[in-house]
């Protein structure tokens, strides 16, 4: 028995001592992700070039290139991104909220979980998507809809992450936490919300995707304008190159906001690998 | 006294697993409880810890109470430092973790994170971190179990001359039987949720192995290990 016990302990011991890489701080983004992106469309413009791809299926590249900077010339493209990322900005801001508090009323409090956790999971059962046709009937087609729709999708992966990283606190930290005096506030700025910050951060960027997606459904409803719009209306004239333009911006916001994140999760997470 | 327990008793569902234990620990006093595998030991710390209330009998702790546990239990995300004295009242709480870590030969790793530290070092910021908030009680709970022979040994050299410097009771836990006689005043074996057993080494320090031999063969037969008699 006795032995047993000290090589489950020596066991635990190993990560601990074998993790101690030397510090390797990189300041830079890695540039390797931006490499095969770059491959992919070096390979569709000589399709294009070469008449494998007609435009009226795909535009070149390099059309679209001058599609867009017509469309940002003429301020038809910067007015579409403003609106769009207005609609994600204050969704995904609501979505952000109401998912942390939930999640954070459910993690912390037996109460909470009790009278939050049931409905919250009946309603993620739902495909979010498909309340279109009630969010059309309740808030009309304007940009209600459609900021609730993004609010929405933001707000289950981040209630689900937040309780999941509340519930997952290290009871052996909390024990010692309480041995060495730690109060309610103590152990929650110190052990508790530290603890549950990387369960926040994936869903964060779980969050990010779902609001991009959002949007871009959201804004297949009725939209007079923002980049949906942009590229419905482009359809109707078989204009590859600008759907094309409307898609690349939505790409371009999700990796952009995606990058984002990863950084704010190296700051935040900088203890793990020093 | 600083520790006083009068019929203990705790159990798991069926499992009695303090019964009717006794125990007075005197100010500064180094006990150590050795006992086998659920023999009660780790549960009593627990109580005297005051994270398990859920108990019949008595007992009462006076003073501040520290906890150094087998895990060091450090918070990954606190750098060194902020770990000795988070949640400790203090002015200043550089100066007096640069202190509390000098004292466990850590002053170099002041500003580290916990998880660059080896498993020695970080059980010694444990240390330290108990150690900081002058407890008239520190419970050690097998500190150095996880840890390999020979940084086993210095740790014991190290919780000695601490105990000397800082002079609290002292409850050890642990399996090792030459780890408790060799630093405690009196070792103790618990047996089915009772101590069944006093040993007192020699008072002298530090204590030489071949001076211990006849006790160690008396304590290890009341732990039920009898091949060397």
């Amino acid at each position: 028995m006795t032995e047993q016990s000290v090589l489950v302990a020596v066991g635990d011991e190993v990560a601990p001592v074998t993790a101690v890489p030397r510090p390797r701080r990189r300041r830079l983004p890695d540039l390797r992700r931006w490499l095969s992106p770059i491959v992919l469309v070096l390979l569709w413009q000589l399709a294009s070039s070469t008449g494998v791809l007609p435009p009226s299926k795909l535009s070149a590249p390099w059309t679209i290139l001058g599609t867009a900077r017509s469309l940002i010339a003429d301020g038809e493209l910067g007015d579409a991104f403003v609106v769009s990322l207005r609609r994600v900005a204050i969704g995904f801001t609501l979505g952000l909220v109401i998912g942390v508090v939930l999640g954070g009323l459910a993690g912390l409090s037996r109460w909470g979980d009790a009278l939050v956790d049931p409905p919250v999971q009946m309603l993620r059962t739902l495909p979010f998507l498909g309340l279109i046709p009630l969010f059309i009937l309740w808030f009309g087609i304007g940009e209600t809809p459609k900021i609730a729709l993004i609010a929405l999708g933001v707000a289950f992966p981040l209630y689900v992450n937040v309780h999941a990283g509340i519930r997952d606190t290290d009871r052996g930290l909390m024990e010692a936490a309480r041995v060495l005096g730690f109060g309610r506030w103590l152990r929650l700025r110190h052990v508790v919300l530290p603890s549950a910050a990387s369960h926040t951060l994936v869903g964060l960027r779980l969050g990010l995707a779902t609001a991009w997606l959002s949007l871009i459904v959201g804004e297949q409803i009725n939209a007079d304008s923002g980049l949906g719009y942009l590229i419905n209306n482009a359809r109707d004239f078989l204009r590859t190159d600008i759907v094309l333009v409307g898609l690349l911006v939505y790409a371009l916001l999700g990796l952009t906001t995606d990058a984002i994140v990863r950084l704010l999760e190296r700051w935040v997470l900088r203890w793990r690998t020093p | 006294m600083t520790v006083s327990v009068r019929g203990l008793g705790k159990s798991f569902g069926a499992l009695r697993v303090l019964d009717g234990l006794d125990l007075t620990i005197a100010p500064g006093e180094f006990v150590a409880l050795l006992g086998r595998s659920g023999s009660g030991k780790s549960t009593l710390l627990r109580v005297l810890a005051g994270l398990d209330r859920d108990v019949t009998g008595e007992f009462t702790v006076r003073g501040t109470v520290s906890v150094a546990f087998q895990q060091p239990r450090l918070l990954p995300w606190r750098r060194v430092w902020r770990n000795v004295v988070l949640g400790l009242p203090t002015d200043d709480p550089k100066g007096t973790a640069a202190r509390a870590l000098a004292e466990v030969r850590l002053s170099d790793r002041f500003g580290a994170w916990p998880n660059t530290l080896s498993g020695g070092e970080a059980q010694r910021v444990s240390l330290a971190r108990a150690l900081v908030r002058s407890p008239e009680l520190l419970l050690l709970d097998e500190p150095f179990a996880a840890l390999d022979a020979l940084t086993r040994l210095a740790m014991h050299r190290l919780v000695g001359q601490l105990w000397d410097v800082h002079r609290p009771a002292v409850l050890l836990v642990t399996h090792d039987v030459d780890e408790a006689l060799g630093l405690a005043d009196r070792v103790l074996v618990l047996e089915a949720g009772r101590i069944v057993a006093e040993h007192v080494p020699p008072p002298a320090r530090p204590r030489a192995p071949v001076d211990l031999v006849d006790l160690r063969t008396r304590v290890l037969s009341d732990l039920g290990v009898t091949e060397y008699a």
